[in-house]
């Protein structure tokens, strides 16, 4: 059984439809990620789960109950919110404890589990500091703390490591599968960043305008994206319109007049997804023919954005060592079958 | 120093001087001087004496008279400071929770009698009070909460009652000021752990309200202690605080130096109250609030 599902989700503000009509399912222990650019929904999403926004219509069911008419207060989620929203005015032992507090838990035991999970995030020591003195990465865990103390059915995590600087939240975001792991809480992340939905999460659900675009394991949705809002959304890539044109030898994918390559499809305009790191570059006279507009250096690779026939392609080449083309240099790209969606285009 | 690097010192004192001088000119030497003459003899043949003498201090801390009038100025403040934390303090989280037009308008309908001047405010009491019609016992008999009438002109609690409604918008608008600061999400985070709204309210929105209340109590502690307008037409003669004390001394009986003393003191006790709150609530809030 799945520990918690949305069915037809759905809110609407007067005429404007925030979420529409979303249906999830997340399994028990599963670390699941709402993705998508602002305005999407995924926001309004969580807070209708935690209880904070009504829904329009749909149901929400924990466990197999439906939450319909449950105040927030009663069900038992875990909450981390991106402002953090510490008490300011308790301690973080005092801020863990409320929790238990609140669920009337005798005093050494609420002190064993404060201490337990404080030391679970890394903040034993901090029991009597007041969240004004200390960094964001230790308020967000003591936040994190506070909201696993009560062991929740679902640990929901609005935003929770954007206002961290990049190295910061890199390493929290590793610690925060880490924990997630060892505790095997089922969790909801909303983010707009794909970066770190795809690190942490072993589903992400890519939302645009209130509605779900997919659902799948990260890898998946990167590499066979099944709109092309997902395919721009999570990571870069280039969308090349094209021909598959049918020869003697088998059938080949072109693009503005040059062939890139062979490709088991029907004949008719198409449009290409390509990720970057994907084409290979090769001489100027084969693939497609492009020169180099300008060539960026990334520490661990090299970005080169190319001018061709077809429009300005993005190709990402490794630092291995080898030579890279300079700006204003000749190429030619090409790429594999595997390496590409190929959607042909209806009455383009 | 190079001519440049004068001039760069000199500057400051430049911007600063119209603004110090000011200061100096209407604050400082007026305090001074009420100081100094505090220090002179009055005579009812001679009048004011430029010597140098503590008789007028004596007089002030030996007669009861005095001491009298003092403890009742702290008396009447306290009281005012509580009911205005009471009334305030929740008039003030109720305007915070309402939403965006009645927001503006009921807290324009609370700020609004700030325009008004305190005299006719005052006034506006005193009708209700005393007078003819007497408004405030009409109404308290006919709801049968009393069997006689009260007296509230030249009584403490006349007075008490017109303060407090002189000076809770002062509180309202402190604790508004703080509530304001308060991320709304917090409210959220207790709740989704569990807590009930009377809990928010008491242990989550109450304690990050308390330095609003705080300050909000000084303001109102200083402005009961040192009003003038509100004693004069409720309390009248008859019950006198150390304003109108002051007050008559210098204008009545003509004893300015033994007015002055009053005043000086009333200046040298509230400061000090006010600075003594002051250090209490920053040390204790420092950890917690910056």
């Amino acid at each position: 059984m799945s520990a918690l599902t949305l069915e037809g989700l759905s809110k609407r503000f007067g005429s404007h439809s925030a979420v529409d009509g979303v249906d999830l399912s997340v399994a028990e222990g599963e670390f699941v990620s709402l993705l998508g650019p602002s305005g999407c929904g995924k926001t309004t999403t969580l807070q209708m789960i935690a209880g904070f926004v009504e829904p329009s219509a749909g149901r929400i069911l924990l466990g197999g109950t439906d939450l319909a008419g449950v105040s927030p207060s009663r069900r038992g989620l875990g909450i981390v919110f991106q402002s953090y929203a510490l008490f300011p005015h308790m301690t973080v032992a005092e801020n863990v404890a409320f929790g238990l507090e609140m669920r009337r838990v005798g005093r050494s035991e609420r002190d064993r589990r404060v201490r337990e999970t404080l030391a679970l995030v890394g903040l034993s020591g901090f029991e009597h500091r007041f969240p004004r003195r200390m960094s964001g990465g230790q308020q967000q865990r003591v936040a994190l703390a506070r909201a696993l103390v009560i062991e929740p059915s679902v640990l929901l995590l609005d935003e929770p490591l954007s206002n961290l600087d990049a190295k910061l939240r890199e390493e929290m975001q590793i610690e925060l599968r880490q924990i997630q792991r060892r505790l095997g809480t089922t969790t909801v992340l909303v983010t707009h960043d794909q970066g770190e939905a795809m690190a942490l999460s072993d589903r992400v659900v890519v939302m645009n305008a209130g509605r779900v675009e997919q659902i799948a394991p990260p890898h998946e949705a990167y590499e066979r994206p099944a709109t092309a809002f997902v395919a721009s959304f999570l990571g870069k890539t280039n969308l090349l319109r094209g021909m598959v044109e049918r020869r003697a030898e088998g059938s080949v994918f072109t693009v503005g007049g040059s062939d890139v390559a062979t490709v088991e499809a029907p004949p008719g305009p198409c449009v290409a997804v390509v990720r970057p790191e994907r084409i290979a570059l090769t001489a100027p006279e084969e693939g497609l023919r492009g020169t180099v507009a300008a060539r960026v250096f990334q520490g661990s690779h090299w970005m080169l954005h190319i001018d061709t026939q077809a429009g300005p392609v993005l190709v990402i080449r490794q630092n291995t060592g080898g030579a890279v083309p300079g700006e204003g240099e000749a190429v030619g790209l090409v790429w594999a079958e595997a390496d590409m969606a190929l959607r042909s285009e209806v009455a383009a | 120093m190079s001519i440049a690097a004068r001039r760069q010192a000199a500057a400051p004192w430049l911007l600063v001087g119209p603004a110090l001088l000011l200061f100096v000119g209407v604050v400082l030497v007026p305090i001074a001087m009420t100081v100094l003459l505090s220090f002179h003899r009055w005579g009812q043949f001679t009048g004011i004496e430029p010597v140098f003498v503590l008789d007028n201090w004596i007089e002030v801390a030996e007669d009861p008279y005095f001491s009298e009038m003092f403890l009742r100025t702290f008396r009447i403040s306290v009281i005012v400071t509580a009911a205005a934390v009471l009334l305030g303090a929740p008039e003030a989280y109720v305007l915070h929770r309402m939403r965006s037009p009645w927001k503006g308008i009921f807290l324009l309908i609370v700020l609004g009698p700030l325009l008004i001047s305190v005299v006719a405010r005052t006034l506006g009491w005193a009708l209700l009070f005393g007078g003819e019609t007497a408004l405030v016992n009409l109404a308290l008999l006919r709801l049968g909460v009393i069997s006689e009438p009260l007296r509230f002109m030249f009584t403490e609690t006349g007075v008490i009652i017109a303060l407090t409604h002189v000076l809770v918008p002062f509180m309202v608008l402190s604790v508004w000021a703080a509530l304001q600061r308060i991320d709304p999400r917090v409210d959220d985070a207790a709740v989704s752990l569990g807590a009930s709204r009377v809990t928010v309210l008491w242990r989550i929105v109450l304690p990050q309200a308390v330095p609003g209340i705080l300050g909000g109590a000084i303001i109102v502690f200083a402005l009961a202690a040192s009003a003038f307008a509100t004693p004069a037409i409720i309390g009248g003669r008859r019950l006198k605080v150390a304003s109108t004390l002051a007050y008559d001394e210098f204008l009545n009986t003509l004893n300015w130096p033994l007015g002055a003393a009053v005043a000086v003191l009333l200046l040298i006790a509230l400061a000090a109250i006010i600075i003594g709150a002051n250090r209490i609530v920053e040390r204790r809030f420092a950890q917690v609030f910056e």
